[in-house]
């Protein structure tokens, strides 16, 4: 069944049935977390074994179209009656979790605090609520790290993974690096020190008198307190960034990358795609969300749309009489005209589409299509309709 | 009646990923520039997407005017800590300002509130000096916007003491004036942008006193037929009607039909989406419309289009 580490997958089905990790990226609003909750379902349904969906979209609709009536940190799974009901038998299970960014960062600081009263010294320090709560790139970190914890506890065959909406798709990438450099960094060891030993070098000296009239003696203190504490818990933390890191670069883990044949994301899609092949990570597929249908670019087609526009009242004329029905011609003729106009409409945008995919530079052997679904997906049926279409390409 | 959108001084523009925001807002900048406004357009992520809105190249933190009355910047929080420093601070001294900007990034990302602040106390700053008759701020998305606009108050609760804090309460001032600062959100009729826009609507009455000036549905498809006619359109798609067609033209009219049918449903589902948002909001912010563009690309010309629209919806 499992395709040889090096032997590319020809399929997403091939290729989810070789690897264990799989991150679905790219910038906001293509349908990330649809695309893997798809893939997660597609792949419980087909391939068997205990398949999560780890997501990080806080959207109540993913727990919805899975059955569920909410979603958090802590697995789910998605009762086997829901496939039954869309007619299929799945072979797996299908579990679901969302991320929990504070739980998670407790959790963390739980695992890693040296003692009772350390771990609740930094759970109640305000800086240490402030940059959980708030601070963007710990929801990066975390996500990563939480999917460390999973896969490494072992339950679970296939884990599906979307991507937190950064500014930056990379952004998630760096960021278990991004937190080792940061506790082990020389600049935090200097910005303690004269808190730990009340000494200050002269050389250091100006940039303590520079803060200190930009900031206040006291949240510099309030800093120094909070990193001091983390301090406890830093080669924990670095040991664990690292291991987070290098599940991304695990065989075991690959990438799906995500967008819609616009401009802007498909911009951020190739950036990606770049940036994967410079870390030498595993770009798996890429799923091309919300295309358009190819009869939109049929030339034959946009002459009779032509026609129509431009020709509404003849044709109306020649048309009404053999419909059957009373209908008044210049009715007609404002109907013609408008599916005539429409087709041109949409053609343009059909075409614009068309040239961008042509364009697309280094896409991987997996490329998915995913037709423009005219209705929203709200269960699990529409997941697998929806799976269904990328499966087997 | 609130401020007319274009009389305020600051206007932040956010929306979930992918809704336009920032074409939102580059059409936004060009109507008041038109208007005879000097405007500052700024990006805060910089993503460099005002290049291809208005066919200029890059921008960069140094304002630059790339039409009449126009300017453009791209935000770096590291450039604005200079110019903080310098103007603000009156830190003149260079030579400390280079370590301190290198510490920067553990200072700011040790202290949530300082990436925020700097990023947003340009912009207010911009307002205080008078420089530019609108600033209009290509903000950070809807998840992020909160934590940027009260950045001001965040500082204040952590920072007890010092000039950082002498600071913040003229930005406060400034972001809390409804008469000068407004928030734009951007949507599509779509469900998740929808939820998002509603749901934000909510946390801003919950959090922040910093005035809602309007909520932009951008990308409206057209409605193709009236009731009556969608009847006939019904009537001409089964097998008499199509073949009475194919008679009519010369090519294949399936692929035409199929077409409406498309263009139909999803104007039909998108119509949902507008009515739960309509209902939603309620009389909270006023509503604008723009149509979804059937254009070959979003340069310049379609950014001029969208300016129009918008100049219609606010009534010019």
């Amino acid at each position: 069944m499992a395709t040889g580490r090096n032997q590319s997958a020809a399929t997403l089905e091939q290729l989810l049935a070789a690897k264990e990790i799989v991150i679905t990226c790219g910038s906001g609003g293509v349908g990330k977390t649809t695309t893997a909750a798809a893939l997660a379902a597609e792949a419980a349904n087909h391939l068997g074994g205990k398949v999560l969906v780890l997501t990080v979209d806080p959207a109540r609709r993913l727990a919805n179209a899975l059955g569920l009536e909410s979603i958090g940190n802590t697995e789910v799974r998605v009762e086997p009656g829901q496939f039954r009901t869309t007619g299929h038998g799945p072979r797996g299970e299908l579990w679901a979790a969302m991320l929990d960014t504070k739980a998670s960062w407790d959790d963390l600081v739980g695992r890693h605090a040296p003692d009772p009263a350390t771990r609740d010294d930094i759970l109640a320090n305000p800086l240490y609520l402030n940059i959980t709560g708030r601070f963007v790139q710990s929801h990066d970190y975390i996500a990563m790290e939480r999917l460390y914890e999973i896969h490494h506890e072992g339950n679970y065959d296939l884990i599906v993974v979307d991507t937190p909406p950064t500014r930056n798709a990379i952004d998630f990438l760096e960021a278990p690096k991004r937190m080792a450099d940061f506790f082990s960094s020389r600049f935090l060891r200097w910005l303690i020190a004269p808190y730990r030993s009340r000494l200050v070098s002269a050389a250091s000296r100006p940039f303590y008198q520079v803060a200190d009239r930009i900031l206040g003696s006291q949240f510099l203190e309030d800093i120094a307190e909070f990193f001091i504490l983390f301090q406890s818990m830093y080669d924990g933390f670095v040991d664990r960034a690292e291991a987070v890191s290098r599940v991304l670069s695990d065989k075991r883990t690959t990438f799906v990358v995500v967008s819609t044949l616009e401009a802007a994301p498909l911009h951020e899609a190739e950036f990606f795609i770049e940036q994967l092949g410079a870390r030498d990570l595993h770009l798996g597929a890429l799923v091309l969300n919300k295309v358009l249908p190819d009869y939109l670019r049929d030339t034959s087609a946009a002459v009779v749309a032509e026609q129509l526009s431009q020709q509404a009242d003849d044709i109306a004329s020649r048309v009404a009489p053999k419909l059957g029905v009373d209908v008044e011609p210049s009715a007609l003729a404002r109907v013609l005209a408008e599916v005539g106009d429409s087709f041109s409409n949409f053609q343009v945008v059909a075409m614009r589409e068309a040239e961008q995919r042509a364009e697309l530079a280094g896409a991987p052997d997996v490329v998915a299509t995913v037709p423009y679904f005219e209705h929203d997906i709200y269960d699990l049926g529409g997941l697998l309709a929806l799976g269904d279409e990328i499966w087997r390409r | 009646m609130p401020v007319d959108l274009l009389d305020r001084k600051l206007v932040f523009v956010t929306g979930k990923g992918g809704v336009g925001k920032s074409t939102v807002s580059a059409a936004l900048a060009m109507l008041a520039a038109r208007r005879g406004k000097r405007v500052l357009l700024g990006e805060v992520d910089a993503k460099g997407n005002l290049a291809d809105f208005f066919e200029c190249g890059t921008t960069t933190f140094e304002e630059r005017e790339i039409q009449p009355n126009l300017f453009a910047m791209s935000m770096n929080t590291e450039e604005s800590l200079k110019e903080y420093l310098s103007l603000q601070l009156k830190i003149p001294l260079l030579a400390r300002i280079g370590p301190l900007a290198r510490t920067f990034d553990f200072v700011a990302n040790a202290a949530p509130g300082v990436k925020e602040i700097l990023t947003i106390g340009k912009f207010v700053f911009e307002v205080r000096q008078g420089t530019y008759d609108l600033v209009v701020v290509d903000a950070v998305a809807t998840g992020h916007i909160v934590g940027q606009l009260t950045a001001p108050e965040s500082i204040n609760e952590l920072v007890q003491v010092g000039r950082v804090r002498n600071q913040t309460e003229w930005m406060v001032k400034i972001l809390h004036d409804a008469a000068t600062t407004g928030l734009v959100i951007v949507t599509t009729p779509e469900e998740m942008p929808v939820n998002e826009t509603s749901e934000l609507v909510d946390r801003l009455e919950a959090t922040t006193p910093v005035d809602l000036a309007a909520i932009v549905v951008n990308r409206v498809l057209p409605e193709l037929f009236g009731r009556s006619e969608e009847a006939l359109f019904e009537t001409l798609a089964e097998p008499a009607g199509v073949a009475a067609l194919t008679d009519a033209v010369n090519g294949p009219v399936q692929p035409v039909l199929d077409a409406a049918r498309l263009a139909v449903e999803l104007r039909r589902s998108r119509a949902e989406h507008l009515a739960v948002l309509r209902e939603r909001i309620d009389d909270r912010a006023p509503l604008m419309y723009l149509p979804y563009l059937f254009a070959r690309s979003h340069g310049l010309r379609a950014t001029h289009q969208l300016a129009d629209r918008l100049g219609e919806e606010l009534g010019y």
